[in-house]
């Protein structure tokens, strides 16, 4: 017994050394410092209004109004509840993904075949070929806060009118959130969703 | 492509000298960080009791063994009693037997599947105690056992190393370090790295949302730098929380391919000849050393391969979708992030199976079949750069057989690096080399033939079948990855791949310590004109065919089965 004692002891050691460093002190290292160097980043990049946190920059969020901008299908449906979809059990907690519907699987072209007629009808300008399919497809994460300039351009003249603002200060609101390549060369270009709508809210004294 | 070609050249400037470092590191050498790095680990050192003892072969995969038994049973035990209020501001309850057996092992053999959804299965303590602890553990585990076999085919010394010394050099002078640069930097571009509970918000229309929170940027830069590939949330590396823009995209990708690639590196200058080399009189710089020229090419090209092969089926789009009217001119963006597009997300897809980390920015099983017959290819292989070094032993195995078949041919006795390959050598080359799809294969065949299996495929026809053999493949390469419709947590599944990933990764590296403890004891052979070169472009043209004979020979029926068939009923 006080052989195998001795001979576990060294590997037993290295484990907590290593579990106190890598476990702990490194996580909690690196918490202080983000605190300390990036507090608005290390928490969240959550937006404020009026004082109150209403989502996070880095976040999408379901908008069903008519006055806002729509994100992409979501999977989770972007963590996003009523009081009433927790007390019936529709929100069953925080989580992420997606369906995961193969290119073949039939539910993913029936789902957005559902989407595509009813995108047409709250949008009566538009014609089918004309949506963006970044728009009508789930992202990966069901959180995805962006959707493409050109899927925020088609949705300009429903907006209007629904709102009553005018198309060119809608598309001045897009632009305004609208991020190109890093470089020029890496990446997408992308427009906030929650960030358009905010302004939107804003124009229209919805919120200060 | 534009952008993909200059993030593969970064990665080429980056891991020359990293792999020069990696290198001084594992023969001891000086480096510039020594003064502060030698009095931190002789404080460890000194608490573990660790004498600097040479070990031969076998004692350094006991050491390796044992230590990774006393990790998983220490991880166990703190995954079973998660629910207590330590660090726990989410009251997350405690995790389930079997899922806790599939977990842990699945984080100590460097694999991070993950049967749980980070958001709602594990507590902030776990987070960091099991699943960060984990990350360094594994990945320092097969950092430590690639030195010690190529120390062993060098040849140059008569002993292996100490494990503990390897083990705890590689965590404090390259994991950690690293680990700490690149997890402020991913906080700066929005990674959140707090201890507090999630948030709720009431949105500007009146409804509420939950936002995650906690340590995840900790977790984050380690889980790359380590080819580990666990997410601290469900989405794993597309959640904009993880992966926030197309910077940290391309930081992450860098940081999983940095040691990989510069292990190759390292191995080109461990098993170097000087004599040869200084011949003029004074010694040559060295780039990639001669021996790791075509084992380095050979890697580069099939990945390569991978990307373009990944792109062009992802740009193409989805032809149903088209048919009922949707515009497929973005590509396939089903699963995908706007942020990324096809572009950043093909190459992340490419890469992350390729160095087998695992972590995805993308649904894989929403990948077009082609695109998703690249990740899948990638880790049947398992040489494509791979792990943490286990990439680099697994090449090791090819190049012993490529070494075997070419000498077979010209008739000579076959030699690596002026050692005999005899008929030891070979049958250990041999099971080491056929374990791996025998795994992936057995346990498909199983899956599919028992109801337990079976009820986990969630999309019909052929992609059932590639959702399967995903799983496993996956398992037994380590790399975590997964087609994540699948219903994995059961008992079938989570006890399954759970023996699928202890098996892929001992077995493997056992067999390969042990042709390497064989050639180190050999007398060298001299060179002669009979000697079969294996630095030149020949002998990497053969590699090349060597790996693609094996993998066609192996799995090629499978992939017919599965992706083929699902690509020509789709375009049909």
């Amino acid at each position: 017994m006080s052989i195998f004692l001795k001979e576990i002891k060294k590997p037993l050691l290295v484990t907590l050394t290593l579990l106190l460093i890598c476990g702990l002190a490194y996580p909690m290292l690196l918490t202080g410092a983000s605190q300390v160097f990036f507090p608005k980043q290390a928490n969240g990049s959550l937006v404020t209004v009026d004082g109150n946190a209403v989502g996070s920059e880095l976040v999408g969020q379901d908008f069903t109004d008519t006055r806002f901008m729509k994100c992409r299908p979501s999977a989770v449906n972007y963590n996003t509840y009523t009081q009433e979809d927790k007390d019936n059990g529709d929100y069953t907690g925080i989580a992420s993904g997606s369906k995961n519907y193969a290119t073949t699987n039939p539910e993913l072209s029936n789902r957005v075949q559902d989407d595509i007629s009813e995108f047409l009808k709250s949008n009566p300008s538009v014609k089918a070929e004309d949506i963006p399919t970044d728009l009508l497809t789930a992202s990966g994460s069901g959180l995805d806060p962006h959707i493409s300039p050109e899927s925020a351009a088609i949705q300009i003249s429903a907006l209007a009118e629904a709102t009553g603002l005018s198309q060119d200060r809608l598309k001045e609101i897009v632009k305004e959130n609208t991020k190109g390549k890093v470089l020029g060369i890496f990446g997408e270009e992308t427009v906030n969703v929650l960030m358009v709508n905010l302004q939107i809210a804003k124009d229209l004294n919805l919120v200060k | 492509m534009l952008q993909i070609i200059l993030i593969l050249v970064t990665f080429i400037a980056l891991i020359i000298p990293m792999g020069k470092y990696l290198y001084h590191i594992a023969v001891d050498q000086h480096t510039f960080a020594d003064p502060v790095f030698n009095r931190i680990d002789n404080v460890v050192y000194r608490i573990c009791g660790i004498e600097k003892k040479e070990m031969n072969w076998k004692q350094y995969a006991i050491a390796m063994l044992v230590t990774n038994v006393i990790m998983v049973l220490v991880g166990y035990l703190i995954l079973r009693i998660q629910a207590l209020p330590i660090l726990n501001p989410n009251g997350i309850g405690g995790m389930e037997p079997s899922l806790s057996f599939n977990t842990i092992i699945s984080f100590m053999t460097n694999t991070n599947l993950q049967h749980y959804s980070g958001e709602s299965g594990l507590s902030y303590l776990s987070q960091m105690m099991v699943i960060i602890f984990m990350m360094f553990a594994s990945a320092a585990t097969g950092f430590s056992v690639a030195m010690a076999f190529v120390r062993g085919l060098a040849g140059k010394t008569k002993s292996m190393g100490n494990f503990y010394v390897d083990l705890i050099r590689i965590t404090t002078r390259v994991l950690l370090p690293l680990s700490l640069l690149i997890g402020l930097v991913l906080v700066s571009q929005g990674v959140p790295q707090n201890l507090s509970a999630n948030v709720t918000v009431q949105t500007i229309a009146g409804k509420y949302q939950d936002i995650a929170m906690g340590p995840i940027a900790a977790l984050e830069s380690i889980k790359h730098i380590g080819t580990n590939g666990g997410g601290f949330l469900g989405a794993n590396s597309s959640a904009p929380f993880e992966n926030p823009n197309v910077i940290t995209n391309i930081i992450e990708m860098l940081s999983m391919m940095l040691l990989p690639g510069s292990c190759v590196i390292a191995f080109g200058h461990m098993v170097r000849n000087r004599k040869k080399e200084t011949k003029k009189g004074k010694e040559k710089r060295v780039l990639i050393g001669s021996e790791a020229k075509p084992i380095f090419a050979v890697m580069l090209i099939i990945l390569i391969m991978g990307v373009i092969v990944c792109f062009a089926a992802e740009q193409a789009g989805n032809p149903i979708l088209k048919q009922i009217g949707l515009n497929q001119s973005m590509g396939n963006m089903e699963g995908k992030e706007v942020r990324f597009g096809i572009a950043q997300s093909a190459l992340f897809t490419t890469v992350t199976t390729a160095f087998t980390t695992g972590s995805i920015n993308n649904m894989h099983d929403t990948l077009t079949p082609l695109g998703g017959v690249v990740p899948l290819m990638n880790m049947m292989l398992n040489v494509v750069f791979g792990g943490k070094g286990v990439g680099l032993m697994n090449m090791i195995l090819y190049v012993i057989l490529t070494v075997f078949i070419c000498g077979l041919m010209v008739g000579r006795t076959p030699e690596y690096l002026s050692k005999k390959i005899e008929g030891k050598e070979m049958k250990l080359t041999a099971l080491g080399i056929i374990i791996h799809p025998l795994l992936i294969l057995a346990f498909s065949a199983l899956a599919i033939a028992v109801p337990a299996g079976l009820a986990g495929i969630s999309n019909p026809g052929y992609h059932g079948l590639t959702q399967v053999i995903y799983e496993y493949a996956s398992s037994a390469a380590n790399n975590g990855s997964g087609f994540e419709g699948l219903g994995d947590n059961t008992y079938f599944w989570n006890i399954t791949t759970g023996l699928v990933m202890f098996f892929g990764r001992y077995l493997s590296i056992i067999i390969q310590l042990a042709i390497a403890g064989s050639l180190m004891m050999k007398q060298p052979v001299s060179e002669s004109i009979g000697t079969l070169k294996t630095d030149t472009r020949t002998f990497g043209i053969s590699l090349f065919m060597v790996i693609l004979i094996i993998a066609a020979l192996t799995f090629f029926p499978a992939m017919v089965l599965g992706p083929i068939s699902e690509h020509l009923t789709l375009w049909n």
